[in-house]
C-alpha cells in the first residue's frame, strides 16, 4: 500500500490549548480512512491540519512533520495554494458559493489559471458532475443559483467542485451530519466510488458509517490517536480498552 | 384602574406611532401644495428643463436645469470618489486589516461622521478651495470638484460602515470554502465576498449618495454658488440644496419665486426617495 499522507510526533496548541498529541499516522493513497472519536477529542483539528485550514484560526501552534509526496506541509515556506489544490476540503454543512452551479465548479480552474477557453471549462463541468452522479439532474439547469438546490446536491456539488481542480485527496468533514438517511447512503457510495481515483480521509461521530465506508480507522481521543489499522480489525478486535469501550457505546 | 392605565397606555403608543407618518404626510402634502402652484406661472417641462435661473428678474426666469445639473455633477464626482475608496476601506476593515488597526479605523470613521457639514465646509473652504485654484489654474476655486471632494468625506462614513457589515455577515464557510479550493486571499474577496456581499454594498453606495444628493451647507460654501449652467467639473455650480436654502429667505411669500423653490423641494423629495427605495430593494434582497 502506498501511503499518502504521514504524520510523525504532529502535536498542535491552540492558544495554551494542546488539541493534538503526538500523532502518528499513515494514510494509505486509494483507501478511505476514517477517523472517529467522541466531540472536541481532535479530529476535526487533525483533518485542518492536511490542508493547513487551521492557519485561519489565530493562535495557532503546530511542531512535528506531516509528509505529503515527501513534502513537509508544515514548512514555513510550503505553498499553501498547490496544498490545497491537491488536497481538498468538503465540509460539514454544505457551502456553495452564492454563484451559479456552472460558476461554482469552475471556480477552481478558473483560479489557478487564467484564460481557460469555455469549451475547456464546458468539459470540466461536465465531467465533474458525472463523477459526482449530478449531470443528469442539473444539466439543464447549469445557469441557476447553486443555493437553491437540495442539501444532498448542494454538498454533491461541493465534491465536484472540488473534483474540477483535480485533487490526490479528498478530506470530508463529518460530510452526511446535515442529510437524510437516503442521502446518507447515496453519497457513501459516491465515496466508494470516488475512492479508485483519490484517497479519502473522513471525519465522521457516526461509527456504522466509519464501518460501512472505510478501509481503515483511527480512533481519537481528547487529542491523541489511540488505535489506528484497519477497519475489519477495530471493530471486531480493537486493542485499546477504550477503542473497545467507545465502539461498543459506553461513551462518545 | 390597571385595565384604564393599560388602555391610555396603549392609546399613547398607538398615537406616537402613527404621528411619524402623520407628519410625513403632513410635510408631503404641504410641499406638494405650495410647490405645483408654481406651474401657474410655468410649464413643467419649461421649469425641469430651463437653462436660465433669474427668479428676480421681471419677467421671471425658472429653469431649473443648471441647478438639477448641478446636483448631479457634484454627486456624481462625490460617487467616483467615495465608491472605489469607501469600498476599499470597507474591504480593509473587514477582512484585511489586523484587529488593533480595524478598531482604530472603525473609530476613526465614525469621527468622521460626526464632523458637522458647515465645519467641513469652512476647512474645505480655507484648503481645499485654494489648492484646487492653484493646481487647475482657475480664477476661483469655488467650483463643482471641491464640493465633489469635500462630499465624498461625507458620504465615505455611510459607504464603508455598510459596506463593512455587508462584508462581516457573509458566512464564514463560503471563505473557508475558496480557501480549501487553493484560492488567495484577494481571489478570495473578489470572487466570492464581494458578489455574496453586493447587495449590501449596493446598498451601501445608495445611501452614501442619498446622504450627498440632500447635503446643504458645506456645498453651498465651497461650490461657488452660481446658478449657470456648468460646462465642466472645473465650473462653479450651484446645487437643488443650496438654492433653496440661499433664497427662501428673501423669496415673498406668494410669489412665483418661492412656489418654485417648494418645486425643488419636490424634485429634491422624488431624487431622495427614489435613492432610498432603491436601497432599499437591494438590503431587501440580501435577506431573502
Amino acid at each position: 500500500m502506498k501511503e499518502k499522507i504521514i504524520t510523525k510526533n504532529l502535536n498542535l496548541w491552540y492558544g495554551a490549548f494542546h488539541a493534538l498529541k503526538n500523532v502518528n499516522s499513515n494514510f494509505s493513497a486509494n483507501r478511505i480512512t476514517a477517523i472517529i472519536g467522541p466531540s472536541g477529542c481532535g479530529k476535526s483539528t487533525l483533518l485542518r491540519v492536511f490542508n493547513r485550514m487551521n492557519d485561519l484560526i489565530e493562535g495557532v501552534r503546530m511542531e512535528g512533520e506531516v509528509l505529503t509526496d515527501g513534502i513537509n506541509i508544515l514548512e514555513a515556506r510550503a505553498d499553501l495554494v498547490v496544498l490545497r489544490k491537491k488536497i481538498g476540503m468538503v465540509f460539514q454543512r454544505p457551502n456553495p458559493f452564492p454563484l451559479s452551479i456552472y460558476e461554482n465548479i469552475v471556480f477552481g480552474a478558473k483560479i489557478h489559471a487564467d484564460n481557460i477557453k469555455k469549451d475547456r471549462l464546458d468539459e470540466i463541468v461536465e465531467t465533474s458532475l458525472k463523477s459526482v452522479l449530478l449531470w443528469d439532474e442539473l444539466k439543464d439547469k447549469l445557469k441557476k443559483p447553486a443555493l437553491r438546490l437540495s442539501l444532498e446536491q448542494k454538498q454533491r456539488l461541493c465534491i465536484a467542485r472540488l473534483i474540477a481542480v483535480t485533487p490526490d485527496v479528498l478530506l470530508m468533514d463529518e460530510p452526511c451530519s446535515t442529510l437524510d438517511p437516503q442521502a446518507t447512503a447515496r453519497v457513501e457510495e459516491l465515496m466508494r466510488e470516488l475512492k479508485s481515483k483519490y484517497t479519502i480521509i473522513i471525519v465522521t461521530h457516526n461509527m456504522q458509517q466509519a464501518a460501512r465506508v472505510s478501509d481503515d480507522t483511527g480512533f481519537m481521543l481528547l487529542g491523541e490517536l489511540i488505535e489506528f489499522g484497519e477497519t475489519d480489525k477495530i471493530f471486531t478486535a480493537p486493542k485499546d480498552k477504550r477503542t473497545e469501550d467507545y465502539i461498543t457505546g459506553r461513551y462518545g | 384602574m390597571q385595565k384604564i392605565k393599560e388602555f391610555i397606555i396603549e392609546k399613547f403608543i398607538f398615537i406616537c406611532g402613527i404621528a411619524s407618518i402623520f407628519f410625513v404626510v403632513l410635510i408631503f402634502l404641504f410641499l406638494l401644495k405650495e410647490g405645483l402652484a408654481v406651474f401657474k406661472f410655468v410649464k413643467p417641462l419649461e421649469f425641469l428643463l430651463g437653462k436660465n435661473w433669474y427668479p428676480i428678474s421681471e419677467p421671471a426666469q425658472l429653469g431649473i436645469l443648471p441647478l438639477v445639473l448641478g446636483s448631479l455633477l457634484v454627486t456624481l464626482g462625490a460617487a467616483v470618489i467615495s465608491i472605489p475608496i469607501g469600498v476599499g476601506c470597507a474591504i480593509y476593515i473587514a477582512e484585511i486589516a489586523p484587529l488593533k488597526i480595524k478598531e482604530t479605523l472603525k473609530a476613526g470613521i465614525e469621527l468622521l461622521a460626526a464632523i458637522p457639514s458647515v465645519v467641513l465646509g469652512f476647512i474645505g473652504m480655507v484648503t481645499l478651495v485654494p489648492l484646487v485654484k492653484n493646481i487647475f489654474h482657475l480664477p476661483t476655486g469655488l467650483t463643482a470638484l471641491s464640493g465633489s471632494i469635500m462630499l465624498a468625506f461625507m458620504a465615505m462614513p455611510t459607504i464603508v460602515s455598510i459596506a463593512e457589515d455587508a462584508l462581516y455577515s457573509v458566512p464564514k464557510n463560503y471563505k473557508e470554502g475558496a480557501f480549501a479550493l487553493g484560492a488567495t486571499h484577494w481571489q478570495t474577496i473578489w470572487r466570492v465576498m464581494l458578489p455574496a456581499a453586493s447587495s449590501g454594498i449596493l446598498a451601501a453606495v445608495m445611501l452614501g449618495i442619498g446622504r450627498v444628493i440632500g447635503e446643504t451647507m458645506a456645498v453651498m460654501m465651497i461650490t461657488g454658488n452660481a446658478a449657470i449652467m456648468p460646462n465642466s467639473i472645473l465650473s462653479p455650480v450651484r446645487t437643488l440644496t443650496a438654492t433653496i436654502a440661499a433664497e427662501m429667505g428673501e423669496a415673498v411669500v406668494g410669489s412665483e419665486h418661492y412656489f418654485a423653490l417648494f418645486a425643488i423641494g419636490i424634485v429634491l423629495f422624488v431624487i431622495s426617495f427614489i435613492i432610498n427605495v432603491t436601497a432599499d430593494l437591494f438590503l431587501h434582497k440580501d435577506q431573502k
